[in-house]
């Protein structure tokens, strides 16, 4: 299954949201997004990808 | 209009009159001490995409150390829905239902705009945020964003990074009046402690800065520089400033002036 983390393309195995955000190598603290919505942490274990989804890891940065 | 010692942002007392930026220093090392030195209790951060994971946690970790209230943005969105989800996004991150809602209209001077912000604003109200939106200097933009739910307004005084200074006195003069009971703060386009100080000097409630101070040759020391306008302008504020005049009168007394009509 094709999906893309932060812009970049990826082929997964797994579906599972948590599952992917590991492989990716994910490091608290961070936030997630799936095609733009908002996927609060307490969903991450319970939500699954699908073909073509785009996730985005958000982690704090420097801001004005 | 804060008349008292403190700043109050939603409920919430604030010593420090200036709110600065994580942004654009030289090196981290810089960053903490600018921070340190300007006297600040809020410092503002945002959320971008993880690349390095060591490098975010470091910031944060420095962040984190200085003790101080997070204030995050959501800099960079074009749109509502974006807004909306860097917004929650803060929310989850950083564990503070405040946020400093940022929606550009325009990217050449980055230009806040107007129509998106009371948008996402009513959004973001409804769904428990504390929204301190960084707007443009219209009173009726402001007047319905107050109605709104927002009890902190943050008008540019000139694009972001500009270092113009307030390019409209006249206009956020205005708003000071027409909004006496709000929480004003100047945010953006600050270059010199005096446009801080004169923010404050015409009873704005606090200022919010960052490329003043990263961007000056020496951040830490301008850090204080900027603590300092912003404590003169406050006194400046409270101590009411004499009345303009466009005659001029001597200070020093005529009576027994020697040499008198003696030419």
């Amino acid at each position: 299954m094709n999906i893309t983390i932060n812009g970049e393309l990826l082929n997964v195995n797994n579906k599972a949201l948590v599952e992917v955000l590991q492989s990716f190598g994910a490091a608290a603290p961070f936030a997630v997004a799936v095609n733009s919505e908002f996927i609060p942490q307490s969903q991450h274990s319970n939500y699954v990808l699908n073909e073509g989804d785009s996730v985005e890891l958000l982690s704090p940065i420097q801001g004005g | 209009m804060q008349t008292k010692g403190c700043l109050t942002i939603y409920g919430e007392q604030i010593k420090s009159r200036l709110l600065i930026g994580s942004a654009l220093y030289p090196s981290p090392d810089i960053m903490t001490q600018s921070i340190v030195a300007s006297g600040a209790e809020i410092v503002t951060v945002s959320l971008r995409r993880q690349q390095s994971a060591a490098a975010g946690d470091d910031f944060w970790q420095l962040i984190k150390n200085t003790g101080l209230k997070i204030l995050p943005n959501t800099a960079g969105c074009h749109s509502v829905k974006e807004a909306i989800t860097l917004a929650k996004m803060c929310r989850e991150v950083f564990a503070t239902d405040w946020i400093k809602l940022e929606l550009i209209g325009d990217d050449y001077n980055l230009q806040p705009d107007p129509f998106a912000l009371l948008e996402a604003t009513k959004i973001l109200i409804k769904d428990g945020f504390k929204v301190l939106p960084y707007c443009t200097d219209d009173l009726v933009l402001c007047q319905r964003l107050n109605e709104l739910g927002c009890e902190v307004l943050m008008p540019w005084g000139a694009p972001i990074g500009t270092g113009k200074g307030l390019l409209n006195s006249y206009n956020l003069k205005t708003i000071r009046e027409r909004l006496p009971d709000t929480t004003l703060i100047v945010d953006a386009g600050l270059g010199l402690p005096s446009h801080a100080c004169q923010a404050l000097e015409m009873g704005y409630d606090a200022v919010l800065l960052n490329s003043a101070i990263a961007g000056a040759g020496c951040p830490i020391t301008m850090s204080r520089a900027f603590k300092a306008a912003v404590e003169a302008g406050r006194f400046a504020y409270k101590a009411k400033a004499m009345p303009e005049k466009d005659v001029a009168a001597p200070s020093t007394p005529t009576m027994g002036m020697p040499f008198w009509h003696q030419q």
